[in-house]
């Protein structure tokens, strides 16, 4: 298979996550959908990293896991104390930022 | 063989994807993405990432999806409206989505790499093993390794700050026991001040 195949996909993946941000409103499936564009990005990585014969693209490709982990415990955390606080989950109704 | 596995993964992966921005129930989008994430793990393997793809399984499909798991069967099925107070929002995300991919496939098949028309060279027998991304993370990465690792452990705690105690105990309580405070307080004025006044 030829490495512009995944690279193709990815690409698909990518659009796909962007739709997703772009349609739902609920907090949680955006989230998803922000997992769906890192795993994108690391496809490619992971297809560049085969193509040009060097490792280093899947020690990135690890760090990005990484990232994504983070994002999602403090992403999962905040959507969490917004429903104990009888906040609307729907990202239409939080417009605003209050400290 | 190889185009075989990776149309199964390909469909896999695209299927996973789609259904994740398509079904309703949040529960159902999370299991569409463990199914994602494991199609792209096995597209991990045919591109020779062998430790990158057991890291996705294990860490990503398990610990992370898990975490998804609890959130989404605790905060419900939160009933959003299928369609947007903006105008035309149906159509609109999935037609910039389209745009967005058509630009993207553009820009990956005109690049004029030749590297990327080819399979990709032979590699050496270690490539993505376990030994051998190790020996990178720990050596020429290790500031990058050392960051990432302060960085899960801020984020640990942010979430805990942000989850735990705030919205818990003294905030959540905190947000409701003001309502709760001034409804006693509200209903008790009345009932209190009377006898006082009689």
């Amino acid at each position: 298979m030829d490495i512009t195949w995944y690279l193709v996909l990815s690409a698909l993946l990518f659009a796909t996550g962007v739709s997703g941000v772009l349609l739902r409103r609920s907090p949680l499936v955006i989230l998803l959908c922000l997992e769906l564009m890192l795993n994108a990005g690391n496809l490619a990585l992971v297809a560049f990293s085969r193509s040009l014969n060097n490792q280093e693209g899947q020690v990135f490709a690890l760090i990005v896991m990484v990232i994504a982990a983070c994002e999602v415990v403090v992403g999962l955390g905040i959507i969490v104390a917004a429903y104990r606080r009888r906040i609307p989950l729907n990202v239409d109704d939080l417009r605003s930022l209050r400290g | 063989m190889i185009q075989v596995c990776f149309f199964f993964g390909a469909i896999g992966c695209l299927g996973g994807a789609i259904a994740v921005i398509a079904l309703r129930n949040p529960f159902y989008s999370v299991l569409a993405l463990i199914v994602h994430l494991i199609s792209l793990a096995g597209l991990f393997l045919l591109l020779q990432g062998e430790f990158l793809a057991a890291a996705q399984i294990v860490v990503y499909a398990g610990a992370v999806m898990v975490l998804y798991v609890f959130v989404a069967a605790y905060v419900g099925n939160v009933d959003e409206p299928l369609w947007e107070p903006i105008p035309g929002q149906r159509f609109i995300a999935p037609a910039l989505g389209i745009a967005l991919f058509v630009e993207l496939a553009i820009a990956i098949t005109g690049s004029g790499l030749k590297a990327i028309d080819t399979h990709g060279p032979t590699v050496e027998l270690g490539f993505g093993s376990p030994t051998a991304i190790g020996k990178l993370l720990l050596e020429r990465f290790l500031i990058a390794f050392e960051a990432a690792s302060l960085l899960l452990l801020i984020a640990a705690v942010g979430a805990v700050v942000l989850a735990g105690r705030h919205g818990g105990e003294a905030g959540g309580d905190g947000a409701r026991q003001p309502k709760d405070g001034f409804g006693v307080a509200r209903d008790a004025s009345p009932a209190t001040s009377p006898p006082e006044t009689t």
